[in-house]
């Protein structure tokens, strides 16, 4: 048991959830022990989830809604019933939730219903019925957050140069919170009469800060605006309840949730998935195709082009049943809520860690209160890229850079931190390795106080 | 591989006390590249007059490895010709994507041999051409500027 390492209350059994991933027993640069804090980047995955693909491929491979035959009918029950059970887990309706190949085409997707209704519009072409909420206008506004990572900034910057619509974002304070009391650029000033969508982050991949994404939907929803949540960190971490959210749509990867790489979800409010223009086209998203032209399937399907991922699917449904199974050693919590109490004491401990070393500097919220388990900092004296290369070392293995955030790193003034995120197969030994070698870093860059 | 031959001493040395650095006048042309997986930035300023470098000067953040890279050329680069600065780059370029199988040649190299073990972490090897590309994109550019229109 996890005793020893484990003086925090709620925790998960670590030994026996590091027991179903074989990578965390592998060694690295030179026989250290492998410890993984960047699962922010990505998770690593249970033999459950690779057992899963695994049976798929061995016993039920087919394409997927095609063909009459008994393995396309296997593969299309495992394909739909994973759609069902990723569905339940985030409290949506099958029907709504939508495969993409991750969160980042989950969010295109969104953003081109934007700039290709605009665009059919423009020259009289057809649309699906309530499409003219997705046209925009030369001046209409699209509202962000300057916390965002560049999947949910660069598409909607996209959507701006071809639409003329314009970028406004919500700041972010010294804290690592959204500034939305701001007089320049909190909610208040920022969304307007124009405002027509916007998306935000339900947790920073770089501060671990979760927003409040209730207030600022609300804000949007009285001027008529949509909402879309970037969740590719919020998912894979705690209990999601789509009505309290009020968001309108909700984006997120596979492959950060223990899952496969290859697989991303959008869910919609059906009533929107319903008036969007496709996005990508060809097969199985169609109703009917002659040479003058064609109409579209219903959702989901309509934006599941070409034979879909059908073993990833599986095994992001066996993510989902692996989450939900888990429960902390004192038997107190179980599934999603486990995990984010799991996740909540080793941030908690890393945190506490981080700030008795001098030259650490976090950047993002300093205590736990609506804080998810992303922690990057700053080592006075050296840069990212050098700490993380005296971590990796001793195996620790971190992300280091921009994390994807530019426009955040430049608000704290920083071209680069370095990143450590937690998941279920964590402990707080993996924070005190960590810690000792961001001392060892300062210790051979000359820099130890 | 260890850390320590990757950190060599001549690499921390120039990272800690960077000769050259700074942005000066007069200079033919001017570049700015960055490094976008990092956010690493880089001006470099190159000075021409005839087949001679007479100035590479730069300013910009990154990491040791970029920074002492770009000290390091400067050292060696200012003061050569054109031409010998450009076989200094390729054979530098040449040990980086050498995955650690080639042999570095320190005549032509000189201190730059130094960053012979950066070939063997593939992440790395960017930081240390950020100088060298710049610069070789900035003479590059100054060479084809000075050089005369010939009528067709």
């Amino acid at each position: 048991m996890t005793a020893v390492h484990a003086p925090l209350s709620g925790l998960l059994d670590v030994e026996a959830v590091r027991a179903d991933f074989p990578i965390l027993s592998r060694t690295v640069r030179g026989g250290n022990r492998l410890v993984y804090l960047d699962s922010g980047a990505t998770s690593q995955k249970p033999v459950q989830v690779l057992d899963a693909e695994r049976d798929f491929y061995t016993r039920h491979n087919a394409a997927v809604h095609r063909g009459a035959h008994l393995l396309a009918e296997e593969a299309t029950d495992a394909y739909e019933a994973a759609r069902a059970t990723i569905a339940r887990f985030v409290g949506a309706q099958t029907r709504e939730l939508v495969f993409t190949k991750n969160a980042t085409e989950a969010l295109n997707l969104v953003s081109y219903s934007f700039s290709n209704a605009t665009a059919k519009s423009q020259h009289g072409r057809s649309l699906p019925q309530g499409a003219e909420r997705f046209v925009l206008a030369p001046g209409d506004e699209i509202v962000v957050t300057e916390m965002e990572h560049h999947a949910n900034l660069v598409p909607w910057q996209e959507v701006c140069d071809k639409t003329g619509a314009v970028l406004r974002w919500i700041g972010v304070d010294d804290d690592g919170r959204l500034d939305l009391d701001h007089p320049v650029h909190g909610l208040d000033a920022v969304l307007g009469e124009r405002t027509r969508v916007v998306a935000l982050t339900h947790q920073s991949n770089v501060l671990g800060t979760v927003t409040p994404v209730r207030r600022v939907a609300d804000a949007a929803h009285a001027l008529g605006a949509l909402v879309v949540l970037d969740a590719c960190q919020s998912v894979p971490h705690m209990p999601i309840d789509l009505a309290e959210l009020g968001a309108d749509y909700l984006a997120f990867s596979g492959h950060k949730m223990l899952g496969p790489s290859g697989i991303g979800v959008l869910w919609g409010r059906y009533d929107l998935l319903a008036a969007m223009p496709p996005f990508l086209t060809g097969g199985s998203m169609i109703e009917v195709v002659r040479m003058e032209g064609s109409t579209f399937a219903a959702p989901p399907q309509r934006f599941e082009a070409g034979v879909p991922m059908a073993a990833q699917a599986v095994g992001l449904g066996a993510a989902v049943d692996y989450l939900e199974a888990l429960r902390s050693a004192d038997g107190s919590l179980s599934g999603m809520a486990a995990v984010a109490a799991h996740e909540h004491g080793l941030t908690a401990y890393a945190l506490e860690a981080l700030a008795e070393v001098p030259g650490v500097r976090v950047v993002g919220p300093a205590d736990t209160a609506s804080r998810g388990s992303a922690v990057s900092f700053v080592v006075d004296g050296i840069h990212a890229h050098d700490v993380g290369q005296v971590l990796d070392d001793r195996g620790v293995e971190v992300r280091v850079g921009h994390h994807c955030a530019w426009p955040l790193h430049r608000r704290f003034g920083v071209a680069a931190t370095t990143r450590a995120s937690f998941y279920v197969y964590n402990d707080t030994r993996d924070v005190d390795d960590l810690v000792a070698a961001v001392r060892h870093a300062q210790s051979f860059f000359g820099v130890a106080r | 591989m260890n850390l320590e031959s990757l950190y060599q001493e001549i690499i921390l040395d120039h990272y800690k006390h960077p000769r050259g650095r700074g942005l000066r006048e007069p200079f033919a042309v001017e570049v700015h590249h960055v490094n976008p997986t990092c956010g690493d930035e880089l001006t470099v300023r190159v000075s021409l007059v005839g087949d001679v470098v007479t100035d590479v000067s730069y300013d910009g953040q990154g990491c040791s490895i970029s920074q002492a890279s770009v000290s390091v050329l400067y050292e060696q680069l200012v003061g050569a010709t054109v031409t010998d600065g450009l076989a200094t780059t390729d054979a530098f370029l040449a040990l980086m994507q050498g995955r650690g199988q080639v042999e570095p040649d320190e005549d032509v190299l000189g201190d730059a041999v130094a960053f012979a073990g950066v070939a063997k972490y593939p992440a790395r090897v960017k930081c240390a051409l950020l100088g060298w590309m710049a610069w070789k994109d900035a003479v590059a550019q100054a060479v084809a500027s000075e050089t005369p229109e010939v009528a067709p």
